[in-house]
């Protein structure tokens, strides 16, 4: 009894522990993020591995949750006789939701992944402590340009997605199936709002790629420097993303969506 | 990978991102058709507005002319106000009345305007004096039931 309570206790502490380490390591990468912006091209390869490596994954998932969605809103709504609200059911959907958290979970597992893996192998081969020697701050230096090339892909990301998606339910519902075309499109312009909808996927998207980034950087940056300790930092990095994605999710949809409409 | 290729490839990435954004606000959300066009206010009074909610489309001959801009309740007069803002290229006589209906049977509600005869074209600002409210469903099955009942008495004295 004694004991697990002692071990509880350890464990609270050591989580409340990580969760201020983690608040101040944010607040530092903040506050150095100058030399990401003043050198771009560091942010601009980082870019590069976080944004278009990741590009086929999400135009051909977007792709495909889009025509998903096609086949089985169709099925559903002609039962009901209201086949052309397919292009709202799809752009609603894909939008407001599957957009930015599918977007999110496929970037969080893709290059999420890939950053802590590589900020875990640099300290792991000391080349953190190396640049630290050297006077170069690598939070400066490593991090940051990850941080932020990271936050700006992940909105272009899911924007691509929900897009593709919207591309999919169309060949679905318009090409292959023959809902009409016109009605398809305009009844998805009458019911989406740019403000509404639109602009809060984006926030989401914002939000979902802060959270991914930092958490994927953080774990980089504070796993154990061996081999078992990076691949375990890679796995808590894509299980903590995909559990922040979901959860930041539901409180971003309360503010959102509810009240007034 | 040399330099130039990352910043083309990070330039095509951001170039078609951005084009989404564009075709999620254009294509899908028609940010096109709201925000260019002037338009003129003027405000409705109904008894009852049933589910009409802000943002419901305006609509004379099936048309889409404007939007309802505002909702709100006159505590003077128990009764709701509705802001409607309509296109200033539609122009309607000051008598046109207004009816809240619905599309379809279960569609959403939305106001339909009728064009009255008079000559002076409503200005920003006016109200419009012929309205309809909206047909409340309890309220039909509760007349219906009462002009059953009322039947069924008649023909009970007839006999």
């Amino acid at each position: 009894m004694r004991a697990a309570l002692t071990h509880l206790g350890a464990v609270v502490t050591a989580g409340i522990w990580r969760l201020g380490y983690g608040a101040r390591f944010f607040g530092y990468l903040l506050m150095h993020s100058g030399t990401a912006f003043r050198r771009f091209r560091l942010t601009v390869r980082e870019i590069y591995f976080a944004g278009v490596l990741s590009l086929i994954i999400i135009l051909v998932s977007g792709l495909f949750v889009g025509m998903v969605l096609g086949l089985q809103g169709y099925d559903t709504l002609q039962r009901y006789g209201s086949s052309e609200a397919l292009g709202v059911l799809v752009a609603l959907s894909l939008v407001r939701e599957l957009g930015p958290v599918v977007a999110g979970l496929l970037f969080a597992s893709r290059a999420g992944s890939a950053i802590t893996a590589e900020i875990g192998l640099m300290k792991a081969t000391e080349q953190l402590s190396a640049m630290e020697m050297m006077a170069v701050d690598p939070i400066a230096r490593v991090v940051a340009p990850r941080f932020w090339g990271g936050v700006l892909s992940m909105p272009l990301l899911a924007a691509l997605f929900s897009a593709m998606g919207i591309f999919g339910g169309y060949l679905v519902g318009v090409v292959l199936i023959g809902v009409d075309e016109g009605a398809f499109w305009s009844q998805m312009q009458a019911a989406v709002d740019v403000r509404n909808d639109i602009l809060n996927g984006v926030i989401k998207s914002v939000v979902f790629g802060v959270a991914v980034t930092l958490i994927a950087v953080f774990e980089g940056y504070d796993a154990a420097p061996t081999a078992e300790g990076v691949s375990r930092a890679t796995t808590r990095t894509v299980v903590m993303s995909s559990l922040a994605i979901l959860a930041l999710d539901f409180v971003l949809t309360a503010l959102m969506f509810t009240g007034g409409n | 990978m040399n330099r130039s290729a990352i910043d083309l490839w990070v330039g095509v990435f951001v170039a078609i991102g951005l084009g989404a954004l564009l075709f999620l606000a254009l294509k899908v959300g028609n940010l096109a058709s709201f925000s260019t066009a002037e338009t003129y206010r003027v405000d409705a009074r109904f008894s009852n507005i049933g589910g009409l909610k802000v943002r419901a489309p305006v609509k004379s001959a099936g048309v889409v002319v404007g939007r309802v801009a505002d909702i709100g309740f006159d505590n003077e007069s128990y009764e709701a106000v509705a802001v409607l803002t309509i296109e200033g290229r539609y122009k309607f006589p000051r008598d046109t009345s207004a009816k809240i209906l619905t599309s379809g049977l279960l569609g959403e509600q939305y106001i339909g305007l009728e064009a009255g005869g008079d000559e002076r074209m409503l200005a920003d600002g006016e109200r419009l004096r012929l309205t309809q409210s909206a047909v409340v469903l309890e309220n039909l099955i509760g007349q219906f039931f009462t002009s059953k009942a009322a039947e069924g008495g008649d023909t009970k004295g007839a006999k």
